[in-house]
Protein backbone atom coordinates (compact mmCIF):
# COMPACT_ATOMS: atom_id res chain seq x y z
CA UNK A 1 0.00 0.00 0.00
CA UNK A 2 1.45 3.36 -0.96
CA UNK A 3 1.13 6.49 1.12
CA UNK A 4 -2.16 8.26 0.56
CA UNK A 5 -1.41 11.39 2.49
CA UNK A 6 1.40 13.89 1.96
CA UNK A 7 3.25 16.24 4.27
CA UNK A 8 0.99 19.18 5.08
CA UNK A 9 -2.30 17.32 4.59
CA UNK A 10 -4.89 17.81 7.32
CA UNK A 11 -6.16 14.51 8.70
CA UNK A 12 -8.53 13.33 11.38
CA UNK A 13 -7.80 10.36 13.62
CA UNK A 14 -10.60 7.81 13.53
CA UNK A 15 -12.71 7.80 16.68
CA UNK A 16 -13.19 4.12 17.35
CA UNK A 17 -12.36 1.92 20.27
CA UNK A 18 -11.62 -1.65 19.16
CA UNK A 19 -10.18 -4.15 21.65
CA UNK A 20 -6.61 -5.41 21.39
CA UNK A 21 -3.12 -3.97 21.04
CA UNK A 22 -3.72 -0.51 19.58
CA UNK A 23 -0.91 2.02 19.11
CA UNK A 24 -3.24 4.97 18.55
CA UNK A 25 -3.49 6.58 21.99
CA UNK A 26 -7.03 7.09 23.30
CA UNK A 27 -6.40 10.76 23.92
CA UNK A 28 -5.86 11.55 20.24
CA UNK A 29 -8.78 9.66 18.71
CA UNK A 30 -11.21 12.00 16.94
CA UNK A 31 -8.64 14.83 16.86
CA UNK A 32 -7.40 16.68 13.80
CA UNK A 33 -3.75 17.23 12.90
CA UNK A 34 -1.35 17.74 10.01
CA UNK A 35 0.97 15.20 8.37
CA UNK A 36 4.49 16.15 9.50
CA UNK A 37 6.39 13.23 7.91
CA UNK A 38 5.72 10.14 5.81
CA UNK A 39 7.82 7.35 7.28
CA UNK A 40 7.40 4.42 4.89
CA UNK A 41 5.66 1.08 5.34
CA UNK A 42 5.61 -0.91 8.58
CA UNK A 43 3.90 -4.15 9.66
CA UNK A 44 0.54 -3.72 11.35
CA UNK A 45 1.20 -4.00 15.11
CA UNK A 46 -2.44 -4.85 15.82
CA UNK A 47 -1.89 -8.07 13.82
CA UNK A 48 1.63 -8.74 15.06
CA UNK A 49 0.32 -8.67 18.64
CA UNK A 50 -1.63 -11.80 17.69
CA UNK A 51 1.55 -13.48 16.39
CA UNK A 52 0.53 -12.87 12.75
CA UNK A 53 2.91 -11.36 10.20
CA UNK A 54 1.24 -7.92 10.10
CA UNK A 55 1.32 -7.94 6.28
CA UNK A 56 0.61 -6.11 4.09
CA UNK A 57 2.68 -3.34 5.64
CA UNK A 58 0.88 -0.08 6.29
CA UNK A 59 2.09 3.45 5.58
CA UNK A 60 3.09 5.11 8.84
CA UNK A 61 2.92 8.86 9.31
CA UNK A 62 4.03 11.38 11.88
CA UNK A 63 1.06 13.59 12.67
CA UNK A 64 1.45 16.95 14.38
CA UNK A 65 -1.36 18.20 16.61
CA UNK A 66 -1.71 21.53 18.29
CA UNK A 67 -1.68 20.96 22.05
CA UNK A 68 -4.86 23.03 22.18
CA UNK A 69 -6.49 20.46 19.84
CA UNK A 70 -5.37 17.53 21.98
CA UNK A 71 -6.30 19.26 25.25
CA UNK A 72 -8.87 22.06 24.93
CA UNK A 73 -7.82 23.43 28.33
CA UNK A 74 -4.09 23.46 27.49
CA UNK A 75 -2.53 26.45 29.17
CA UNK A 76 0.96 26.53 27.61
CA UNK A 77 1.91 28.44 24.48
CA UNK A 78 -0.81 28.06 21.79
CA UNK A 79 1.91 27.16 19.25
CA UNK A 80 3.03 24.09 21.26
CA UNK A 81 2.56 20.78 19.49
CA UNK A 82 2.28 17.07 20.13
CA UNK A 83 3.65 14.75 17.45
CA UNK A 84 3.00 11.03 17.18
CA UNK A 85 3.00 8.16 14.72
CA UNK A 86 -0.28 6.97 13.27
CA UNK A 87 -0.79 4.00 10.93
CA UNK A 88 -2.67 4.53 7.70
CA UNK A 89 -5.92 2.81 8.67
CA UNK A 90 -6.49 5.24 11.55
CA UNK A 91 -6.39 8.32 9.32
CA UNK A 92 -9.36 9.96 7.67
CA UNK A 93 -9.12 12.88 5.28
CA UNK A 94 -10.30 16.03 6.98
CA UNK A 95 -13.56 17.29 5.49
CA UNK A 96 -14.02 20.79 6.86
CA UNK A 97 -17.17 21.45 4.81
CA UNK A 98 -18.93 18.40 6.21
CA UNK A 99 -17.68 19.03 9.73
CA UNK A 100 -18.85 22.63 9.78
CA UNK A 101 -22.17 21.78 8.10
CA UNK B 1 36.99 -7.14 70.18
CA UNK B 2 35.26 -10.51 69.90
CA UNK B 3 37.50 -13.48 69.20
CA UNK B 4 36.67 -16.41 66.98
CA UNK B 5 34.54 -18.80 68.88
CA UNK B 6 32.70 -16.11 70.80
CA UNK B 7 29.11 -17.06 70.39
CA UNK B 8 27.13 -15.09 72.87
CA UNK B 9 24.57 -13.63 70.46
CA UNK B 10 21.30 -15.23 69.45
CA UNK B 11 20.78 -16.95 66.10
CA UNK B 12 18.01 -14.54 65.24
CA UNK B 13 20.74 -11.95 64.60
CA UNK B 14 22.27 -14.26 61.98
CA UNK B 15 18.98 -14.53 60.18
CA UNK B 16 18.72 -10.80 59.96
CA UNK B 17 22.11 -10.52 58.27
CA UNK B 18 21.01 -12.50 55.20
CA UNK B 19 19.83 -10.61 52.15
CA UNK B 20 16.86 -12.43 50.61
CA UNK B 21 17.60 -13.85 47.15
CA UNK B 22 16.18 -11.68 44.40
CA UNK B 23 14.01 -14.61 43.33
CA UNK B 24 12.27 -14.49 46.70
CA UNK B 25 10.99 -11.00 46.03
CA UNK B 26 9.84 -11.28 42.42
CA UNK B 27 6.64 -9.36 41.83
CA UNK B 28 3.61 -10.39 39.87
CA UNK B 29 4.79 -8.82 36.59
CA UNK B 30 8.31 -10.24 36.80
CA UNK B 31 6.87 -13.72 37.20
CA UNK B 32 4.34 -13.10 34.41
CA UNK B 33 7.16 -11.94 32.10
CA UNK B 34 9.16 -15.13 32.75
CA UNK B 35 6.13 -17.32 32.19
CA UNK B 36 5.15 -15.60 28.93
CA UNK B 37 8.76 -15.60 27.68
CA UNK B 38 9.09 -19.33 28.34
CA UNK B 39 5.81 -20.01 26.55
CA UNK B 40 6.87 -17.92 23.54
CA UNK B 41 10.14 -19.83 23.32
CA UNK B 42 8.28 -23.16 23.60
CA UNK B 43 5.92 -22.11 20.83
CA UNK B 44 8.88 -21.18 18.60
CA UNK B 45 7.94 -17.49 18.30
CA UNK B 46 11.57 -16.71 19.15
CA UNK B 47 14.49 -18.68 20.47
CA UNK B 48 16.29 -18.25 23.77
CA UNK B 49 19.35 -17.12 21.83
CA UNK B 50 17.34 -14.49 19.95
CA UNK B 51 16.07 -13.20 23.30
CA UNK B 52 19.63 -13.07 24.65
CA UNK B 53 20.79 -11.31 21.45
CA UNK B 54 18.02 -8.71 21.86
CA UNK B 55 19.32 -7.86 25.34
CA UNK B 56 22.86 -7.71 24.00
CA UNK B 57 21.89 -5.16 21.33
CA UNK B 58 19.96 -3.08 23.86
CA UNK B 59 22.86 -3.23 26.32
CA UNK B 60 25.25 -1.87 23.68
CA UNK B 61 23.75 1.56 24.23
CA UNK B 62 24.69 4.02 26.94
CA UNK B 63 24.56 7.74 27.34
CA UNK B 64 28.25 8.20 26.51
CA UNK B 65 27.56 6.67 23.10
CA UNK B 66 24.64 9.05 22.61
CA UNK B 67 26.89 11.96 23.62
CA UNK B 68 29.45 10.88 20.99
CA UNK B 69 26.75 10.99 18.31
CA UNK B 70 25.52 14.42 19.43
CA UNK B 71 29.02 15.94 19.61
CA UNK B 72 29.79 14.53 16.16
CA UNK B 73 26.61 16.12 14.79
CA UNK B 74 27.66 19.45 16.32
CA UNK B 75 31.03 19.35 14.57
CA UNK B 76 30.39 17.46 11.32
CA UNK B 77 27.62 18.98 9.13
CA UNK B 78 27.46 15.94 6.82
CA UNK B 79 26.96 13.62 9.78
CA UNK B 80 24.30 15.91 11.20
CA UNK B 81 22.43 15.92 7.88
CA UNK B 82 22.63 12.13 7.78
CA UNK B 83 21.44 11.83 11.39
CA UNK B 84 18.42 14.02 10.71
CA UNK B 85 17.66 12.22 7.43
CA UNK B 86 17.79 8.66 8.79
CA UNK B 87 19.15 8.21 12.29
CA UNK B 88 19.50 4.43 11.99
CA UNK B 89 21.82 4.76 9.00
CA UNK B 90 23.88 7.50 10.67
CA UNK B 91 24.51 5.58 13.91
CA UNK B 92 25.27 2.27 12.19
CA UNK B 93 28.94 3.25 12.10
CA UNK B 94 28.86 3.25 15.92
CA UNK B 95 27.69 -0.39 15.76
CA UNK B 96 24.24 0.68 16.93
CA UNK B 97 21.71 -1.75 15.53
CA UNK B 98 18.11 -0.66 15.95
CA UNK B 99 15.84 -3.50 17.04
CA UNK B 100 13.13 -5.09 14.93
CA UNK B 101 11.26 -2.62 12.76
CA UNK B 102 12.31 0.39 14.78
CA UNK B 103 14.18 3.34 13.32
CA UNK B 104 16.17 6.06 15.07
CA UNK B 105 14.55 9.45 14.50
CA UNK B 106 16.50 12.53 15.57
CA UNK B 107 14.74 15.81 16.28
CA UNK B 108 16.77 19.01 16.45
CA UNK B 109 16.40 21.71 19.05
CA UNK B 110 16.72 25.23 17.68
CA UNK B 111 16.31 28.76 19.00
CA UNK B 112 12.61 28.42 18.10
CA UNK B 113 11.74 24.81 18.97
CA UNK B 114 12.44 22.61 21.99
CA UNK B 115 11.73 18.88 21.66
CA UNK B 116 10.91 16.44 24.46
CA UNK B 117 10.29 12.71 24.20
CA UNK B 118 7.78 10.47 25.97
CA UNK B 119 6.20 7.10 25.33
CA UNK B 120 2.67 7.41 26.69
CA UNK B 121 1.74 3.82 25.84
CA UNK B 122 4.69 2.06 27.50
CA UNK B 123 8.35 3.12 27.72
CA UNK B 124 9.81 3.05 24.18
CA UNK B 125 13.34 4.42 24.20
CA UNK B 126 16.32 4.22 21.81
CA UNK B 127 18.03 1.54 23.93
CA UNK B 128 20.60 0.40 21.33
CA UNK B 129 21.96 3.98 21.40
CA UNK B 130 21.23 5.25 24.93
CA UNK B 131 20.85 2.06 26.99
CA UNK B 132 18.03 1.58 29.46
CA UNK B 133 15.72 4.52 30.20
CA UNK B 134 15.74 6.18 33.62
CA UNK B 135 13.00 5.06 36.02
CA UNK B 136 11.17 8.38 35.86
CA UNK B 137 10.82 8.00 32.07
CA UNK B 138 8.77 4.86 32.72
CA UNK B 139 6.68 6.36 35.50
CA UNK B 140 2.98 6.98 34.95
CA UNK B 141 3.46 10.49 36.31
CA UNK B 142 5.96 11.52 33.61
CA UNK B 143 4.18 9.67 30.80
CA UNK B 144 0.79 11.18 31.51
CA UNK B 145 1.87 14.68 32.43
CA UNK B 146 4.60 15.57 29.93
CA UNK B 147 2.14 15.01 27.07
CA UNK B 148 -0.51 17.10 28.85
CA UNK B 149 1.44 19.90 30.54
CA UNK B 150 5.02 19.76 29.21
CA UNK B 151 6.04 23.20 30.40
CA UNK B 152 5.16 22.35 34.00
CA UNK B 153 7.08 19.08 33.81
CA UNK B 154 10.09 20.81 32.23
CA UNK B 155 10.00 23.36 35.06
CA UNK B 156 10.14 20.50 37.57
CA UNK B 157 13.35 19.38 35.83
CA UNK B 158 14.64 22.93 36.26
CA UNK B 159 14.16 23.78 32.59
CA UNK B 160 12.73 27.20 31.77
CA UNK B 161 12.72 28.06 28.08
CA UNK B 162 13.09 31.57 26.71
CA UNK B 163 9.85 33.22 25.67
CA UNK B 164 8.74 32.42 22.15
CA UNK B 165 10.18 28.90 22.09
CA UNK B 166 7.67 26.29 20.90
CA UNK B 167 7.54 23.08 22.91
CA UNK B 168 7.15 20.01 20.74
CA UNK B 169 6.31 16.80 22.58
CA UNK B 170 6.92 13.56 20.66
CA UNK B 171 4.85 10.60 21.76
CA UNK B 172 7.03 7.61 20.83
CA UNK B 173 3.99 5.43 20.25
CA UNK B 174 5.02 3.22 17.32
CA UNK B 175 8.17 2.38 15.32
CA UNK B 176 10.38 5.47 15.66
CA UNK B 177 12.82 5.76 18.55
CA UNK B 178 13.61 9.38 19.27
CA UNK B 179 16.84 11.21 19.99
CA UNK B 180 16.79 14.92 20.80
CA UNK B 181 19.72 16.69 19.19
CA UNK B 182 20.30 19.45 21.76
CA UNK B 183 21.66 22.88 20.84
CA UNK B 184 25.40 23.28 21.18
CA UNK B 185 25.91 25.73 24.02
CA UNK B 186 27.49 29.11 23.50
CA UNK B 187 31.09 29.45 24.64
CA UNK B 188 32.22 26.08 23.26
CA UNK B 189 33.66 27.35 19.97
CA UNK B 190 37.18 26.19 20.75
CA UNK B 191 36.16 22.84 22.23
CA UNK B 192 37.40 19.52 20.92
CA UNK B 193 34.85 16.83 20.08
CA UNK B 194 35.86 14.99 23.27
CA UNK B 195 35.24 18.09 25.39
CA UNK B 196 31.84 18.54 23.75
CA UNK B 197 30.93 14.90 24.48
CA UNK B 198 31.53 15.59 28.14
CA UNK B 199 28.83 18.26 28.18
CA UNK B 200 26.02 16.13 26.69
CA UNK B 201 23.73 14.44 29.21
CA UNK B 202 21.11 11.72 28.92
CA UNK B 203 18.38 14.10 30.09
CA UNK B 204 19.27 16.57 27.33
CA UNK B 205 18.93 13.78 24.77
CA UNK B 206 15.42 13.03 26.12
CA UNK B 207 14.72 16.75 26.09
CA UNK B 208 13.82 17.39 29.72
CA UNK B 209 16.79 19.71 29.94
CA UNK B 210 19.22 21.54 27.67
CA UNK B 211 22.99 21.27 27.43
CA UNK B 212 24.28 24.01 29.68
CA UNK B 213 27.10 26.39 28.91
CA UNK B 214 30.43 25.22 30.32
CA UNK B 215 31.17 26.47 33.83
Amino acid sequence: MSARFAIGDTVRIAERYPPGHIRTPYYIRGKTGVVADVLGAFPNPEERAKARDGLPELPLYRIRFRQTEAWPDYDGDPGDTLDMEIYHHWLEPDKPAERSG
Amino acid sequence: MPTIGDHDHSHEDHERTFQPDEEDSLGYYAIAEMAVRELLIERGIFTADEFRRHLEVADHGNQALGAKVVARAWTDPDFKASLLRDGSVAVAEYDVEMLGHTRLYAVENTHDVHNVIVCTLCSCYPKPLLGLPPDWYKSRNYRARVAREPRKVLAEFGTFLPEGVTVRVHDSNADMRYLVLPMRPAGTEGYTVEQLEGLVTRDAMIGVTVVGAPV
